[in-house]
């Protein structure tokens, strides 16, 4: 049997990419093993997790749930990409000081979600932020920590707009 | 800060450079993680690696009659396909998960692929290494094997009925321990005391779900016979152990790196057959195999844990004097008590902590642990911790709503008194160091209690059902050479150790056996050492998780890697620093008594005048040595060890307050806050020991309320997704509050306890205890978790 193939070309993190990938391969599995993106995870791979969230046009979808065949003519970012523009550096710095992770697998999915959050440029409450990121798993903080991190961010943010 | 330090005797320091301890010091390791530049096993990749995949078994209890391979191997990319049988003639022998320690307990031998019978759904059969998982996947589809069913035991509570067939023939029955403990005399208690209260509970099995899952990357290397093993593992020393003798390669020819660990919990503190098979490929093949177990075979494949019934009972006088408790657990093992750890010690735990902040003189308790056709079960987070405290503290409950009494106040009426240590509780367990009452008043007061209890009184008159639990705890933790393992004859390291080395430029290395999987294990090491020395955190690297890099070492399991690999690392960096002030003495011709490093260079103890820097000692003790006196050999490098020396545990205690509401239509519990008071001895850094509880708390409060890997008859397991098998979320969760009170232990001098776990320990009795505060009203009372919606209807009458 072979393995039916397909072309595909799309904007990761800024970069034009053009690849010939398995029709099968989830957008997630393309990401790590063919272009070393390896920030974003595989924690469940049937789109319940969160560890594989990736930016595409814009929105954040689960990478496991999309094939790479789906992603041609798309713009990917991943958590690498977010890194180097710079967008969440103060997302990032809080995650750090209050130690809103532990083992870090959850992590870069967590931070594409908040991010998401914090673009939207609305004040949330901690009910709300908490709602927002129910759909990324974190086993080993509690979440009460990812909250406060969140929460600080947002309110520095806003008190700068 | 939410902390209650009352007694921080290096308080006075934190105003001195390099007093780090005490201190809320960012991880290192954090700032990579953030930037998704995390390195975990599946993140590696190396030249001309291939991927493993398994067939595994379809049924809980079958044999094997006959295994087609023939179309697979023609499938692309495949390497090697090898059955149970095949991998059995690789291995030196099978595993038996017995330990020394428990008189009379029995297992089966078990290979680590199935040979000719499987004995629970997800047991592996078959490996398959191909280029790539997916075709690896591909080629295990077109396996053919033809099963014959036989008989499954999946129901604990009939394994050792008559009728039940023995799921290892050789053993004669599904038995596999039995341990008593009959302490003071309870029947004579329970016969004379004014008030008995008792019930019956159920624990649902769950399972660890650490988000990265299981995973090896063996690399063998045939020109040296060396073997390297990249895994997502918690103790590296064990798991070199274990494949060195499993696989026949000599134990220092095999290295293990854990690289970064998503999450571990206790699930990779164990042997996995699955794993043993990807290093047998590689070494088959002579290259590098990666195996990385995806979600639904881990939910089949990994150790699950606590599934337990039990009956209990507790003696009361009238004026509210706990006298006695009497309680009979039965344990689930699964199909093979898991090797080396065995999987009798959630059920043995549960007898020893059951009522464990109490003064009763009489403890009758009886654990029995029973095979069936699952995944094996062992030691999680915990371990027997949530189960015991739950049933205790239920029953406490139970006394103090017969005798009419508050909550706290019949705790306060029994806890063991902060001036009574050391102390032997009644079921036999030695405890220092402890501070329950102390715990209980500043949990009144962080709580509100008082206000609480009114605000919930209003409010019920309104309708709404809210409820408040409380629950005293105490926690094993830093487990010695005299305890289970040690004495049990475990292949498992119960000292730890530190190798603290001076670099030619000043800075330090100091290489630990304990591991890190995020809790901050290598921050909280360089400061310590970085406190013992004098030096600021920035000379320090720590280095942990390799074999080829670190002493010899336990790992991170049991709460013990401050308790006992901060003390080696604190006292390795004071034998550093006694050498370097010796060197400097004899440079600076001045006694060493009168000097000191501070800040990175030693200094004049009185005065601090900056005498000599420690990158001057670096550099003449490593290369201007004839600068020394003739005959001066110095090391600048120090190993130290350190394991308990009498005591089985270091036990911590503390209190948890749950606060809840319950919707009585639907049966859902909403948290509304869950508060914490605990005493974990001398804290290296306060906000990383905060997170350990909150984070503990939580996966506490999913075993309570969510967690529940669902069996039917057949041994089916009918939940195994993510979708199905519910953990706790963002949403679902409250906000924890964390307070300390500090006890110094006694037996080291850093006086470290431990923390990763109690919250998951006690959570479950609090918020079981505030489910049942919020029933009361109804007459209506929960013992099973978790504690689903229908488990709550049910109780109200309602389903």
């Amino acid at each position: 049997m072979s393995e039916e193939m397909a072309q595909i070309s799309l904007t990761v993190n800024g970069e034009a990419i053009a690849r010939t990938v398995p029709v099968r391969q989830h957008l997630v599995d393309f990401l790590r093993t063919d272009l070393g993106l390896t920030g974003s995870h595989l924690g469940c791979e049937h789109g319940v997790c969160g560890a594989c969230s990736v930016r595409v046009d814009g929105r954040v979808v689960r990478g496991c749930l999309m094939l790479a065949v789906q992603a041609d003519g798309t713009e990917v970012v991943t958590i690498e990409g977010l890194t180097d523009t710079g967008e969440i550096a103060d997302l990032q710095a809080a995650f750090v000081a209050r130690n809103a992770l532990q083992c870090g697998f959850c992590t870069p999915g967590m931070l594409m979600t908040a991010a998401e959050l914090l673009a939207a440029g609305a004040p949330a409450t901690r009910e709300e932020i908490r709602t927002h990121l129910s759909g990324n798993y974190c086993r080993c903080t509690g979440f009460h920590a990812i909250v406060d991190a969140v929460e600080t961010t947002l309110a520095a943010r806003l008190k700068k707009s | 800060m939410s902390n209650t330090m009352s007694d921080n005797v290096l308080r006075p320091d934190l105003d001195r450079p390099n007093s780090y301890v005490g201190r809320s010091l960012s991880r290192a390791g954090a700032t990579r993680a953030v930037a998704g530049r995390g390195r975990y096993t599946d993140d590696i990749t190396l030249p001309r690696m291939l991927h493993a995949a398994f067939v595994r078994s379809p049924h809980a209890h079958a044999r094997i009659v006959s295994i087609d391979t023939a179309e697979a191997r023609q499938q692309p990319g495949v390497a090697l396909i090898m059955t149970g049988a095949e991998l059995a003639k690789r291995v030196t022998g099978p595993w038996v998960g017995t330990l020394t320690c428990f008189p009379g307990m029995k297992s089966a031998p078990q290979y680590p692929m199935a040979v000719d019978r499987t004995c629970w759904v997800g047991e592996p059969v078959l490996l398959v290494v191909a280029a790539t998982r997916a075709q690896a996947e591909d080629a295990a589809e077109r396996i053919a094997v033809e099963w014959e069913e036989l008989p499954a035991v999946a129901d604990k509570k009939r394994a050792l009925d008559p009728g039940t067939p023995a799921i290892h023939a050789e053993l004669g029955d599904n038995l596999a321990y039995r341990k008593t403990i009959d302490n003071g005399d309870a029947e004579a208690a329970f016969a004379s005391a004014d008030r008995v209260v008792e019930d019956t509970f159920e624990f649902g099995r769950h399972t660890a779900v650490s988000l990265e899952p299981r995973g090896v990357l063996a690399a063998f290397d045939k020109g040296t016979g060396k073997l390297t093993v990249y895994t997502s593992s918690q103790c590296p020393h064990m798991i070199q152990y274990l494949y060195a003798r499993t696989l026949g390669v000599p134990d220092h020819m095999v290295q293990i790196v854990a690289p970064d660990v998503g999450g571990s919990f206790g699930l990779k503190i164990h042997s996995y057959g699955d794993e043993i098979a990807a290093v047998a490929a590689s070494i088959q093949l002579g290259r590098p195999v990666k195996f990385i177990a995806d979600r639904i075979e881990s939910f089949v494949s990994d150790i699950h844990a606590r599934e337990t019934s039990a009956k209990a009972r507790m003696a009361i006088s009238k004026s509210g004097e706990i006298l006695a408790f009497d309680i009979d657990v039965l344990s689930g093992a699964g199909a093979y008590s898991q090797y080396p750890r065995t999987s009798v010690l959630e059920g043995t735990q549960i007898l020893n902590v059951t009522g464990g902040p109490y003064r009763h003189k009489h403890h009758r308790a009886r654990a029995t642990v029973v095979f069936q056709n699952k995944p094996p079960s062992s030691q999680y987070r915990a371990v027997g911790h949530p189960i015991g405290n739950t049933i205790g503290e239920h029953l406490v409950d139970l006394a103090a709503r017969a005798l009419g009494l508050d909550a706290i106040e019949i705790r306060r009426r029994n806890v063991f008194p902060d001036d009574a240590y050391p102390a032997t509780t009644a079921s036999g367990i030695t405890i220092k160091d402890m501070s329950h009452q102390r715990c209980i008043d500043v949990l009144v007061e962080r709580m509100g209690y008082a206000e609480l209890r009114r605000e919930q009184a209003a409010l019920r008159e309104k309708g709404i059902h809210r409820g408040i639990g409380i629950a005293c705890f105490i926690k094993s933790c830093a487990p010695g050479p005299h305890g289970y393992y040690g004495m049990g004859g475990a292949p498992i390291a119960l000292q730890d150790a530190c190798t603290i080395k001076l670099e030619p430029n000043g800075g330090i290395i100091c290489a630990v056996g304990v591991t890190e999987q995020g809790q901050g294990t290598e921050t909280v090491m360089g400061q310590i050492a970085a406190t013992a020395l004098g030096v600021p955190m920035s000379s320090i690297r720590v280095i942990s998780g390799d074999t080829d890099a670190v002493p010899y070492g336990g790992g991170t399991y049991g709460s013990r890697a401050v308790a006992i690999g901060g003390e080696a690392v604190y006292q390795a960096a004071r034998d550093l620093k006694g050498e370097i002030l010796s060197i400097a003495g004899t440079l600076l011709q001045a006694e060493p008594g009168v000097l000191d490093i501070v800040d990175g260079a030693v200094v004049d103890r009185a005065g601090g005048a900056r005498r000599i820097t420690l990158a001057e000692i670096g550099r003449i003790g490593h290369f201007q040595l004839a600068e020394l006196p003739r005959g001066s050999q110095p090391t600048l490098s120090h190993t130290r060890r350190f394991h308990l020396a009498d005591d089985l545990y270091i036990f911590t205690n503390g209190i948890h307050g749950a606060y809840v509401e319950i919707d009585v239509d639907t049966g859902f519990v909403r948290l509304l806050k869950h508060w914490v008071v605990e005493d974990c001895g001398r804290i290296i850094n306060p906000q990383l020991a905060d997170e350990q509880v909150r984070g503990g708390c939580v996966q506490g409060l999913g075993g309570a309320l969510y967690e529940h890997c669902l069996y039917d008859e057949a041994g089916q397991l009918t939940n195994g997704t993510m979708a199905d098998y519910l953990v706790p979320m963002a949403a679902e969760m409250p906000d924890i509050e964390v307070a300390h009170v500090l006890t110094l232990s006694s037996v080291s001098e850093l006086g470290a306890k431990g923390v990763g776990e109690s919250g998951t320990g006690a959570a479950p009795a609090a918020v079981m205890n505030a489910v049942n505060d919020a029933l009361s009203s109804f007459g209506a009372r929960v013992t099973t978790q978790p504690m689903t919606p229908e488990v709550i209807l049910t109780a109200l009458g309602k389903v």
